[in-house]
């Protein structure tokens, strides 16, 4: 950004471009600034004359700088220690239904670890007819499935519980990604194995320190549960659990073992920490919810949004979002303006896959008055996602987790919005 | 060298094995697990007492024991140190508006506690409990949560005799009988009640991460702005390298991208350690000035009887004994309360003794 680049010139020519539009009023609309020739048409610019990078300028690619804010983000005074903590996925900033994985969000336990395919190793034991050691080479060569699915944590949206907190929905909403995963049906490692007829539980558990262990119970497991390998077409990331995670599409986000290690069939649960002290929802009367497995149905408004203000004035603008449900496909989703009072379908984008994320837009022409924006799944069984008030009514204040009540954004007239609370 | 050769060995056999028609599956994938792999592996402990290990441990044992190993998060008398985890206490809390979860009041299983203790902890240093020890903190973390005496003994033979308080307080999910009913009828969509009220808005908590210019952190940028006049330059940036200039000179025969380096590893120190302006000690002493300090030298940090003894014999924490310290904290100082396992990699303790060293009081 110094004036020794080859384009300073040009640039000063931008610098020129841009005091004149400043001049005029930043935040007028384009139309408004039409009297004058854009010297980003007017002049040539340095890459309409000069090169670009050549190839192999990264031999594998970086986001472009103008989308650093694009970015996983934490919340610091959220956990004590940044090796047991959480980060979120920016979902304001991102369309489409597939997360990357450079920015899908992470959580761990005691820190991502870094193992190779070399020194990888899954035992699968318990009450099988032979424990078995499989090599990562070992996976590689079983019959292969595909699914894409989101993975959402049972916190997401917790510190909302008691109230709007934070701006943004990448901070309200964040803990969830999607990807398309490439693996091997767990059923046919446990298959390999021979499960037991007393064998009734499967007990997932990490090669980190923390071994994360979670009870699947069987069904499950020889349903949709998948021991993965890649994702949107390429080796898991270290903090997605390379070289090896299980998939357990619909389900909370914290039973996807990352790093996984070990496999055992038992005859009961093990209630493991992450089972009774964790992830279990305790109740207005004092008695708690466990195996509260599945993500029912929810949806949020990605775009406007407290990160993804409207700056554009009024006139046509998109709103869009995100729909999910652990109990299936999404078949529709409702969009409101006034808060809740009436209600319009929005436009489902592309494929309503099952147990994925599913992106919705609805396109209106804004008055440039102020909206209460909220938007309401309804899933494939019927499912229509609450309102946290009526979450509340059943579950009392304490439950911080599975909150997929519905989101207000409040839009102002000038564009900016507000993460708020309504009744 | 031998358990290479044993590793050999074991690949050796399961060849063999694997020739035969031993397995269990169609694809004859895999190769069976050694008794000794599956000791290794399999610590889970079930809540009947299955997969308990042979041993024994006394409360006051492991009063000792949690107060060298678990204390300095979880607190002397596991009341939880800052946000770490409150271990007792909090027994007829579960119906107020801040419940207090602990193993006397929220935990169902004892096996829970022992599980994930041996398996998991301490914070940083898991799998370094012995079996005994590991039946010590289970029996002192039942006597702070009040449910035995000081002269109880914990052991694999008396283990399916205690049972934990809250053991009935947990039900399977009911959402589909007491929710999905309720949630799956056909929605309102026009004239669906009064207009609404706001009745909360976050921006009054400010809690949330902000970018420099105040907004929430990540905001999408203007694009009215062009990239052009973003990026040029103002007065704000110089004053501020100026101001970074003394704290640059006191660092300038240091690589740059070794600090940065260096500042992403000390993420894994951060949880304990405080630095920057107005660091305070926390369940770590603060480290600013920590190149060149004397060792167990910070006011009103409890250092362990080592790092005092080693401070008293006038040694300080040069490049060398940060190094040997950081590798293995353990076995530098033996005694130490520093629960971190150390960085075996000798560049991310340069990295972090180049981050250190430029943190000044």
């Amino acid at each position: 950004m110094t004036d020794d680049t080859p384009n300073a010139t040009t640039r000063r020519g931008f610098l020129r471009g841009t005091a004149a539009v400043a001049g005029a009023g930043l935040a007028a609309a384009s139309a408004a600034r039409a009297a004058t020739p854009d010297p980003l048409i007017t002049e040539v610019q340095s890459y309409a004359s000069g090169f670009g990078d050549p190839v192999d300028a990264a031999p594998y690619g970086m986001p472009i700088e103008f989308e650093k804010h694009v970015v996983r983000r934490n919340v610091e005074w959220l956990t004590e220690s940044p090796v047991s903590s959480i980060n979120f996925t920016p979902i304001h900033a991102l369309e489409g239904t597939i997360t990357p994985q450079g920015c899908a969000f992470e959580r761990h336990h005691s820190g991502a670890i870094e193992m190779s395919k070399s020194d990888y190793r899954l035992m699968i034991n318990g009450l099988v007819d032979q424990p078995l050691v499989f090599t990562f080479e070992d996976l590689l060569r079983f019959p292969r499935t595909m699914t894409t699915a989101f993975l959402e944590c049972a916190a997401n949206g917790g510190m909302e519980w008691g109230g709007a907190q934070l701006e943004g929905c990448q901070f309200t909403q964040g803990m969830i990604h999607n990807m398309e995963y490439t693996g091997v049906p767990l059923r046919l490692l446990l298959e390999e194995a021979g499960v037991q007829t007393a064998g009734k539980w499967v007990y997932a558990e990490g090669h980190d320190a923390s071994s994360n262990g979670r009870s699947i119970p069987l069904e499950k497991a020889l349903d949709d549960v998948m021991v993965a390998f890649f994702a949107n077409g390429e080796a898991l990331r270290k903090e997605h659990g390379y070289p090896v995670r299980l998939v357990v599409p619909g389900w909370e986000g914290n039973m996807w073992v990352k790093w996984l290690r070990r496999i055992s069939v038992y005859d009961q649960p093990v209630d493991s920490r992450e089972e009774t002290s964790k992830y279990t929802d305790l109740m207005s009367d004092g008695q708690a919810r466990k195996w509260t497995w599945i993500m029912d149905a929810k949806s949020v408004i990605t775009s406007p949004s407290p990160q993804a203000p409207i700056r554009h004035g009024k006139g046509p603008l998109v709103i869009t979002g995100l729909a999910w449900s652990g109990n299936g496909r999404i078949e529709r989703v409702d969009v409101t303006t006034d808060g809740g009072v009436s209600w319009q379908p929005a436009r489902i984008t592309g494929d309503a896959k099952s147990k994925a994320l599913t992106r919705f837009h609805l396109d209106i022409d804004w008055d440039g008055s102020e909206l209460m924006l909220q938007s309401r799944a309804v899933d494939e069984t019927g499912y229509v996602q609450p309102t946290k008030d009526a979450l509340r009514a059943v579950r009392g204040l304490n439950t911080v987790y599975h909150n997929n009540g519905i989101q207000t954004w409040w839009v102002k007239a000038d564009g900016e919005v507000e993460n708020v609370e309504v009744a | 060298m031998s358990k290479s050769l044993n590793l050999l060995i074991g690949a050796g056999l399961a060849v063999s094995v694997l020739s035969g028609p031993v397995l269990a599956g169609q694809m004859g994938l895999g190769r069976p697990a050694m008794p000794e792999e599956i000791a290794a592996w399999d610590m889970t402990v079930l809540p009947d007492g299955t997969g308990l290990r042979p041993g024994s441990g006394d409360v006051l044992t492991g009063e000792e024991v949690f107060g060298e190993k678990c204390a300095s998060c979880h607190g002397e008398f596991a009341e939880g140190i800052d946000s770490w985890p409150v271990l007792a206490g909090g027994q007829g809390t579960l119906t107020d508006r801040r419940p207090v979860k602990t193993i006397g009041s929220y935990w169902p299983h004892l096996s829970t506690v022992w599980d994930y203790v041996h398996r998991s902890m301490p914070f940083g240093g898991a799998q370094t409990v012995t079996v005994d020890e590991t039946y010590a903190i289970t029996a002192y973390l039942l006597y702070s949560n009040g449910l035995v005496e000081d002269d109880f003994v914990l052991s694999d033979q008396n283990f399916a005799e205690v049972s934990l308080p809250n053991e009935g307080g947990f039900y399977p999910d009911d959402r589909p009988d007491r929710e999905y009913p309720m949630f799956r009828t056909e929605p309102c969509m026009a004239n669906c009640g009064a207009p609404v009220k706001v009745t909360k808005r976050a921006i009054d908590l400010r809690v949330t991460p902000t970018d420099p210019d105040g907004r929430p952190a990540g905001t999408l940028p203007d694009l009215m702005i062009l990239a052009s006049a973003a990026a040029a330059p103002s007065a704000e940036p110089a004053a501020a390298m100026e101001a970074a200039a003394p704290a640059a000179q006191a660092s300038q025969a240091i690589d740059p991208n070794l600090i940065a380096d260096g500042e992403k590893v000390f993420k894994k120190c951060a949880a304990c350690h405080k630095v920057g302006e107005g660091a305070k000690n926390g369940t770590g002493p603060q480290l600013n000035a920590i190149v060149g300090r004397t060792i167990g030298g910070v006011e009103g940090y409890k250092y362990s009887k080592t790092l005092v003894g080693m401070g008293e014999e006038g040694k300080v924490w040069d490049e060398a004994a940060l190094d040997g310290f950081l590798e293995k904290p353990k076995s530098y100082a033996k005694g130490t309360k520093m629960s971190f396992a150390g960085l075996k990699k000798e560049s991310d303790r340069a990295a972090l003794i180049a981050y250190l060293s430029t943190l000044t009081e």
